[in-house]
């Protein structure tokens, strides 16, 4: 096999990773979508947010330390300990599923029944105050995430597969990390799909996003549901946030890959769970094969845009997406 | 009115299930339901009729719990029933169905019926997330109660189906499944047999029949159709632009000077 061919490969290899990350993002999008019609923009900066908490807790910063120091003149930034990563973790999944709690208290309960627009207004001003919330109460500097996550490149693979190539080709180089942001992601999608399938609640969470009103009618809380969904879309961006963190470090910078979010689900539908993944595979796949096929000839750096006119070719030809619900308007 | 009392074809008729207590509903200036009350005793089929835009629909959204009237009491099982929400009415053992039926799309009619028993099941999240002991003896004592329900009502050919591809008159019968798997104290049926040919009405009516011997369930129904109401019911409420103008045996209410007026409409000097 020519070395040139088996690039290609580690370079799809590559993509499919990151496209996972990518497909984790766009199913926090999915989920509420599905269930309460709710396009939410914070979900990029709720996963910012709970990584954000995440090495907050796990520091033993003191959340607020800025304003209580600038209030009483203290001097306070450290607890003085740190929390193991697993309690961190579980730590950070109560934080995220008290905001899912206050966000449908404070917010949603007071919207019910607004026009989608308004709904998709309120959560461009929780993305922003959740981002202020988090620089408030962890400060504003990038933070490295050490959860005990392996880096860098597998020698392993690097050696067992050098020898496929010749001698030009020195073996796949595919980052542990994303190996196992790969696995964890698997392992996630395949038990919220369980869960939404086998469960009580996640039938509820079913008939809730199929029909409101039958819903009420066989004793379903919709509050119950939404603060459930959010809680799982909490969930999802906490490990899109450790996964994102522990590659790139947290800063806020962060929040921008929710963008990348909006192709994926162009390309999957808002409203699919298996869409979500596929097309956060194709968008990860097509993004590296282009730059590394085409974007050496047009100066490079194509990875910028060229998942959005990916799905602006999507929409021209499949506006509900690859596995979207198809919109037939009756006439 | 006797306590209880045993009707002709033999079943028994008992005590008060459901008080209406002077019930007025407004829309804004637009009163829909004026002064209304009317009671629903454990083990009957009690119909409300009345010609479009009764009110009767709104009647049974009251009774469930999706509208809220301005005055008025409702009285559950001898206590008077503070406002609330449809799903607390739902738990408190209240299904209904609904005029341009509410189903789930998109998921199967057996997990459509299933839904019916989410009432029924206690287990919490923690339990189901885990798929613990409990939340799966839970599971299969709940399929078991739906399986009766899908063979009292004919349906097992359909089980897998998505509902979505049903035909419209099988859509309403897995809807009286969804809601009969609640296993209700009270039954609301909001035009069960509305647009259906004369054979589903048939069915339908005898499966309503066959619901209220077997199970004793309490039924409320609303229904366009004269002929069928008057066959099913044991007491019928007739509404006219909000106002109750008739209650009673299906006889009485037939022989009533403003139902018919209401009904033929009445000549305006």
């Amino acid at each position: 096999m020519s070395a040139d061919f088996l690039y290609g490969i580690e370079v799809i290899l590559n993509g499919l990773m990151a496209g996972v990350l990518y497909a984790l993002v766009a199913l926090g999008f999915v989920l509420i979508f599905k269930a309460s019609g709710i396009f939410n923009y914070a979900q990029g900066v709720m996963a910012l947010f709970a990584a954000l908490t995440l090495v907050g807790i796990m520091e033993g910063q003191v959340p607020f330390s800025h304003m209580i120091n600038a209030i009483f003149g203290t001097e306070i930034h450290h607890f003085g300990w740190h929390v193991p990563a697993l309690l961190a973790i579980f730590l950070t999944l109560c934080v995220m599923v008290a905001f899912a709690w206050a966000v449908q208290k404070f917010v949603f309960r007071h919207l019910v029944g607004q026009e989608p627009i308004i709904l998709f207004m309120a959560t461009i001003g929780l993305a922003y105050f959740l981002e202020g919330m988090g620089d408030l109460m962890w400060g504003s500097d990038i933070k490295t995430l050490k959860v005990g996550l392996p880096q860098g490149g597998s020698r392993w693979i690097e050696d067992m597969t050098s020898g496929l190539g010749g001698d030009d080709f020195y073996g796949f180089f595919i980052d542990k990390l994303d190996m196992v942001a790969t696995v964890v992601a698997a392992i996630l999608v395949m038990s919220l799909i369980a869960f939404a399938q086998y469960s009580k609640q996640g039938r509820a969470m079913r008939a809730v996003a199929d029909d409101h009103q039958a819903a009420l009618s066989v004793g379903i809380s919709l509050n119950f549901i939404w603060v459930l969904v959010w809680s799982l879309a909490g969930l999802v961006a906490l490990v899109a946030g450790v996964m994102w963190g522990a590659k790139s470090g947290v800063q806020f910078s962060l929040s921008l890959i929710a963008l990348k979010a909006l192709p994926v689900l162009m390309l999957g539908g808002f409203t699919s769970i298996p869409g979500a993944i596929v097309g956060g595979l194709i968008i990860g796949v097509g993004e590296k094969l282009f730059e590394y096929t085409i974007g050496g000839m047009i100066g490079g750096a194509t990875e910028n845009w060229f998942a959005y006119v990916l799905a602006l070719i999507f929409l021209v030809f499949r506006p509900q997406g690859l596995f979207g619900e198809k919109i037939i308007e009756r006439v | 009115m006797k306590d209880s009392y045993i009707t002709p074809d033999g079943r028994t008729i008992g005590g008060v299930l459901m008080d209406m207590r002077g019930i007025t509903l407004r829309f804004g200036g637009v009163e829909a339901i004026k002064n209304i009350s009317f009671d629903i005793r454990e083990g009957e089929i009690r119909a409300i009729i009345g010609p479009n835009g009764a009110g009767k629909s709104s009647m049974l959204n009251v009774i469930s719990g999706f509208y809220h009237p301005q005055d008025g009491e409702v009285w559950f099982r001898g206590a008077k029933r503070p406002t609330m929400r449809p799903y607390d009415v739902a738990r408190q053992g209240i299904a209904r169905t609904f005029q341009n039926i509410a189903l789930f799309e998109g998921m199967s009619v057996l997990d459509n019926i299933m839904c019916g028993r989410l009432t029924h099941m206690k287990t919490g999240i923690f339990s189901q997330a885990i798929w613990h002991g409990a939340a799966q003896r839970e599971e299969v004592e709940n399929r078991e109660a739906v399986e009766r329900i899908i063979d009292f009502l004919e349906i097992q050919a359909i089980r897998k189906t998505p509902v979505g591809r049903l035909p419209y008159g099988l859509k309403k019968r897995v809807e009286l499944a969804r809601a009969l798997a609640a296993e209700p104290k009270l039954l609301l049926l909001d035009e069960p047999m509305a647009g259906m040919n004369v054979e589903e009405k048939e069915d339908m009516s005898r499966f309503i029949l066959d619901v209220n011997d077997e199970f004793g369930t309490t039924i409320a129904l609303i229904e366009h159709d004269m002929g069928v109401v008057m066959d099913l019911s044991d007491r019928v409420v007739v509404m006219d632009y909000g106002r109750k103008i008739g209650d009673g045996t299906p006889d009485e209410v037939r022989g009533n000077q403003e139902v018919i007026d209401a009904y033929l409409g009445v000549a305006h000097d």
